[in-house]
């Protein structure tokens, strides 16, 4: 079940990133928001590492090199336009993905025919504040356009094929490309320049090899449950 | 994008609807940088648990409200009138819903 640990861990660890927002957030409302999409996301991650096995001890005693996730969803949330920039980049994505996965007949068009839904919000949500950050103040431009700068060079690894997805993963990393050129268009940015992927270990998530962070999200979301096996409340 | 540069975003107050044939009722109030935002904010924070079918913004300032000190002229008339409420009726036997 490769395709299902692959989708799981994105949904997985991109849900504990964001959820590393909460009391952190700008303001409430958006504190909230982020805590939303991190919800939603974290319920889509249950249901695919069910598919795979026990979704505790896959998402609580796997080893680092274990997750099968991209890069982009495990890089820092950096300041809130950075993680705007990755928002924007992974739920573009994401739609595209679950939209073709709904229509077609793999184990796992029920969960994106409800998931794409949620994921179409969570789209909108990220095109909406690239438009005000990207046509805001010189600051929040700057910041704006530094985020999609950082985190461009791991969108190429989202168009490796993941074994058990039938899809024309070709078409699909036009449409992201075309979709993501227009929303940054309207919001006066330009497509970053530069390769989507790096010439060392970048866009390798997908085998394994992960980033210098990611060891550190994971400590973090696993102490718990490793230093009290089984605990409950 | 224009707007007010003072750094504080304006208030809005939210109005959801619960279900069809419902009116919009006043939920609470947030504050967001546009009516774009505020309707999106709003989602999150007055519908999360499926309260709501539809919302509605509205600007916080250009609400008009009845003051505290006008209590007295605006309310106090219509509680000794108890003509105007519709309890001088007999109910007939067999109507339902009243």
């Amino acid at each position: 079940m490769t395709a299902a640990l692959a989708l799981g861990d994105d949904a997985l660890v991109l849900s504990h990133r964001l959820g590393e927002w909460a009391g952190h957030a700008p303001v409430l409302e958006e504190e909230v928001a982020l805590a939303n999409i991190a919800l939603d996301l974290l319920g889509q991650a249950r249901v695919l590492l069910s598919l795979v096995g026990d979704e505790d001890e896959l998402a609580y005693l796997r080893e680092e090199r274990a997750f099968r996730n991209c890069q982009l969803v495990e890089q820092p949330n950096g300041d809130f336009a950075h993680t705007i920039a990755r928002q924007l980049y992974f739920s573009t994505y994401q739609e595209l993905l679950y939209d073709r996965l709904a229509r077609g007949d793999s184990p796992f068009a029920p969960l994106a025919a409800k998931a794409v839904k949620e994921v179409a919000y969570h789209r909108d949500h990220a095109e909406h504040w690239t438009l005000r950050l990207g046509d805001g103040t010189p600051e929040s431009h700057k910041r704006m356009r530094r985020g999609l700068e950082a985190l461009w060079g791991y969108t190429g690894e989202l168009f490796e094929p993941i074994e058990g997805c039938e899809v024309d993963w070709a078409a699909l990393g036009e449409e992201w490309l075309a979709r993501v050129t227009s929303a940054l268009h309207r919001a006066t940015l330009t497509v970053p320049e530069g390769p989507r992927r790096g010439a060392w270990a970048a866009g390798a998530g997908r085998q394994g090899l992960h980033t210098e962070p990611f060891g550190r999200m994971l400590a973090e979301m696993q102490h718990l449950h490793r230093s009290h096996p089984g605990a409950s409340w | 994008m224009s707007g007010d540069t003072s750094g504080e975003w304006p208030l809005w107050e939210v109005f959801v609807r619960g279900r069809r044939g419902l009116s919009h009722t006043h939920a609470g109030s947030l504050h967001a940088p546009d009516a774009e935002m505020a309707l999106r904010s709003a989602r999150d924070l007055y519908t999360r648990r499926s309260e709501g079918v539809s919302i509605w913004v509205v600007p916080s300032d250009r609400i008009t409200a009845s003051s505290p000190d006008e209590k007295d002229p605006f309310f106090e008339p219509a509680a000794d009138k108890p003509y105007r409420h519709p309890t001088f009726y007999e109910i007939p036997e067999g109507v339902r819903h009243l």
